[in-house]
């Protein structure tokens, strides 16, 4: 071997260098082990075990997909087997939750503690895949879609209005017994007047205490509002329920509550459609799904309930009143 | 250069007289390059000595720890778990006697690490590797197995002439018998662990009647396998090759650090000793590599400090054994510093000079970190509470204009009793409060060792909520033990800001 073919050493270990250098570094060639190369060696005879026993082969042209490997291992199986053995685990929770609901009613289910936070997890679960597009992922609603947490129904906000509507639907006409009402399009299909669509709209504003125009024609609008609105909303426009005509005299207004709101509402009649969820859901599910509605907050008899209202609460509501 | 270092005995003639010269040289020397080092097999030789000592007394108390840990019992009540030590990971507990605790309390965790790495910092900068040396996992089975083989095959000479012999039934026996003591520590090894996971009496139980866990079994092999393989057969590889540490120490020791250090002024230049010859002229080495055969890594610590080197200071005792031999004063090698050596060298005193800054910082950090983990634990509540407001939708207005806020009240009960909290709520204006699930009045039910939510609305009527956002604070109060927990959150009205 020439001279210059030599590899550097490195005068104080005595050592062969790489020959590299930087600022005067030199790294020294220490040799590896010789075991680690056969664990070099080792681990390719395991990456070929494991393409055997593993999928890790794209197929040869002309077939689909990939190997399968001895193992057939998938994990789109896996995750099967995963929502099985979830539903299984679920499983007893939600008949305890049918079983509470039937016997003692939704009020029930306030009574213990796991099986209360079981429905409100899985409520809400099921809320956010289902519900929460058009109600928004808490329930709050959207102008349009009602908000769920206030304590104003249309359709009744008991625990048995609430799962009827989410069974049925609203104006879903694909399900015998939706929820189905109708309000005409005053304006649109002229059954009224602009000037008189002013003044019930003026009127409907007095019944829930909002601030009208002094150039409003209450008379009109007052005598419009029998003859056209009263068979439905009733005479103080406290609505109906059971036709789910909404209470027009509180503060909460599904398509908003300002004069130019209302007047459209009243020309273009508000249409509004909800999906039957009995053939999409199963049962357990559905009920969990009114429960947590229920739960939310503006379940109707859970304010009054007695049990859940608070003394604090009720010494507050008095020195308010 | 294989054959030189295993070669048995004293053909190397005498050292000195009464003093056999072993011929065995340093398996990191420069010899002939290879691409692929083959592994020189060590055959450490059996010393006697005070460090010697040491290391014995620390491995059955290491190990009798290790061992005998899990079956200690601790009270914790009919509802906690009685093993003193336990990770409870189904349950997501940590027991250590009477600190208990929870996955959100991980960064007691975190500062045990810091701690433990700052007091190998602090003991590697006073006195170099004496972790490598004494305490390392690594070192202490590793000494355990060598024992046992000494005790079949005898010491270094009968080990490699049994190595070099053909098979016999003598070779047979005493081969088998080491393996089969090894697995069977291995196997104690990797029983032992997996006891601090379970109850231990109930898991030994379980284990033997085939109805433990899975991964009980699975890490009862992997540690078997691992003590078998790293204490057995690989030994100082894993030192050498595998371990950062050595890699590491050199930037945490300093010139002051203590070291097992061959005192080069005192030694060199070494050589043949022959009786009545005079010390004068010549180092106090007679270069009979006593050292170098007791090495449990196969080094020659005369070569200076060395990235093999674990400090186990075996080589100490082997040479204050012969310096008795040959009437030379002992600690040829020695705990000593670089420093010392020089200034030997230059004829000046050695001194020693623990409080160094890097010592004093160490000392401080570590300190530090106890000071915060003690003060945590001191204060640890068993009693949490954590609210969280409903964001979507951020408030809800109300049928006759009052305006309603949702909250989740998170509420951890660290006691192992079922408590019964009241629920208290200030804020200015005060609001109404409704909790879900209550019955007359505000009070949480929790039950022990456990977390759980709680839903709470609060409202205030239209012509209190004026402003936009109002500080709102939970209070939760245990009228037994007068234990409380608070949190703080806001009541959004909806105002215009």
């Amino acid at each position: 071997m020439a001279e210059h073919d030599k590899p550097p050493v490195d005068e104080i270990s005595g050592v062969e260098t790489t020959g590299h250098e930087w600022d005067g570094i030199t790294e020294l060639d220490n040799p590896l082990p010789r075991w680690w190369l056969w664990c070099f060696y080792a681990s390719i005879v395991w990456a070929i075990g494991y393409m055997i026993f593993m999928p890790a082969l794209p197929a040869p042209p002309g077939f689909d997909g990939h190997t399968r490997g001895l193992r057939n291992h998938s994990e789109r199986a896996n995750v099967a087997v995963a929502l099985a053995d979830l539903e299984a685990r679920r499983g007893p929770m939600f008949a305890q939750l049918q079983q509470t609901v039937d016997e003692g009613g939704v009020v029930a289910v306030l009574n213990d503690g796991d099986l209360l936070n079981f429905t409100l997890a899985a409520g809400r679960s099921a809320f956010g895949d289902n519900c929460a597009t058009c109600h928004g992922v808490g329930g709050g609603g959207f102008t349009g879609y009602p908000n769920l947490r206030d304590d104003d129904w249309i359709w009744g906000g008991s625990f048995d209005d609430i799962r009827h509507t989410i069974v049925a639907g609203i104006r879903w006409e694909e399900h015998p017994e939706t929820r189905f009402s109708e309000m005409p399009a005053f304006g649109r299909d002229q059954l009224l007047s602009r000037e008189e669509i002013n003044a019930v709209t003026d009127y409907v504003m007095t019944l829930s205490s909002l601030t009208v125009s002094e150039n409003a024609d209450l008379a009109l609008g007052a005598e419009i509002y029998q003859r056209e609105c009263a068979s439905c909303h009733m005479d103080d426009g406290r609505g109906d329920q059971s036709i789910g005509a909404p209470n027009l005299t509180n503060n909460i207004w599904l398509y908003g509550g300002s004069r130019e709101q209302i007047r459209h509402a009243i020309h273009r009649g508000p249409y509004g459609v909800m999906p039957a969820w009995e053939q999409r859901l199963p049962e357990p599910v559905i009920t969990a799904l009114a429960a947590y509605v229920y739960l939310l907050g503006g379940g109707e008899t859970l304010q009054q309930r007695e049990a859940g209202l608070a003394p604090q609460m009720a010494a507050e509501t008095a020195s308010a009143g | 250069m294989n054959l030189i270092h295993n070669r048995p005995g004293a053909s190397g003639g005498d050292a000195a007289d009464g003093v056999a010269r072993l011929d065995v040289d340093a398996v990191n020397a420069v010899g002939q390059r290879e691409l692929y080092q083959k592994r020189q097999q060590i055959y450490p030789k059996l010393v006697h000595g005070r460090f010697r000592l040491a290391k014995w007394v620390f491995l059955v108390l290491a190990l009798g720890v290790y061992y005998l840990l899990p079956f200690v019992r601790w009270d914790r009540g009919p509802e906690g778990p009685s093993q003193a030590v336990l990770v409870d990971f189904p349950n997501a507990r940590f027991y250590f006697f009477f600190i208990e605790l929870w996955p959100q309390e991980v960064y007691y965790i975190t500062g045990l690490l810091i701690l433990a790495a700052l007091a190998l910092f602090l003991v590697t900068a006073l006195f170099g590797r004496v972790w490598c040396g004494y305490a390392c996992p690594q070192t202490v089975w590793t000494d355990l197995f060598i024992a046992v083989e000494r005790l079949f095959e005898g010491d270094r000479n009968k080990r490699i002439l049994l190595d070099r012999a053909p098979m016999s039934f003598n070779k047979a026996w005493r081969k088998t018998g080491k393996h089969v003591v090894w697995l069977a520590i291995a196997a104690a090894t990797g029983g032992a662990w997996i006891l601090y996971f379970h109850d231990a009496f109930d898991l030994l139980r379980d284990f033997f009647t085939g109805q433990a866990a899975l991964t009980a079994y699975i890490f009862f092999a992997l540690l078997t396998f691992t003590t078998y393989s790293l204490a057995g057969t690989l030994r100082e590889q894993v030192c050498t090759y595998m371990c950062p540490w050595p890699r590491i120490q050199g930037a945490l020791t300093d010139r002051e650090s203590l070291a097992v250090t061959y005192r080069t002024d005192r030694g060199e230049p070494r050589g043949r000793h022959k009786k009545g010859e005079s010390w004068d002229g010549r180092g106090d080495c007679i270069d009979c590599k006593a050292c170098v055969a007791a090495c449990p890594m196969g080094i020659d610590i005369r070569q200076g400090p060395q990235l093999e080197c674990i400090g186990c200071a075996l080589c100490i005792d082997a040479c204050d054994d012969i310096m008795d031999k040959v009437g030379r004063p002992r600690g040829l090698i020695a705990y000593d510093t670089d420093d010392n050596i020089a200034r030997r060298k230059a004829g000046e005193p050695a001194r020693w000079r623990f409080v160094r800054p890097r010592v004093v910082l160490y000392a401080v950090l570590i300190a530090g970190v106890c000071a915060i983990m003690l003060a945590g634990l001191v204060s640890r509540e068993e009693l949490g509470l954590h609210a969280d407001r409903d964001r979507n939708p951020n408030f809800v207005v109300l049928t006759d204009g009052s305006v309603r806020n949702a909250y989740t009240l998170n509420v951890q009960n660290k006691a192992r009793v079922t408590r019964h909290l009241s629920l208290a709520v200030s804020a200015d204006p005060q609001p109404g409060v409704q909790l879900l699930g209550a019955r007359d009045e505000l009070v949480l039910e929790i039950g022990p060792d456990r977390t759980r939510t709680f839903q709470v609305f609060l409202t205030l009527p239209r012509e209190a909520a004026l402003r936009h956002s109002i500080p709102v604070m939970f209070t939760i109060t245990d009228p037994q033990t007068g234990e409380t927990a608070f949190t703080q959150d806001v009541f959004v009205t909806g105002a215009a800001p």
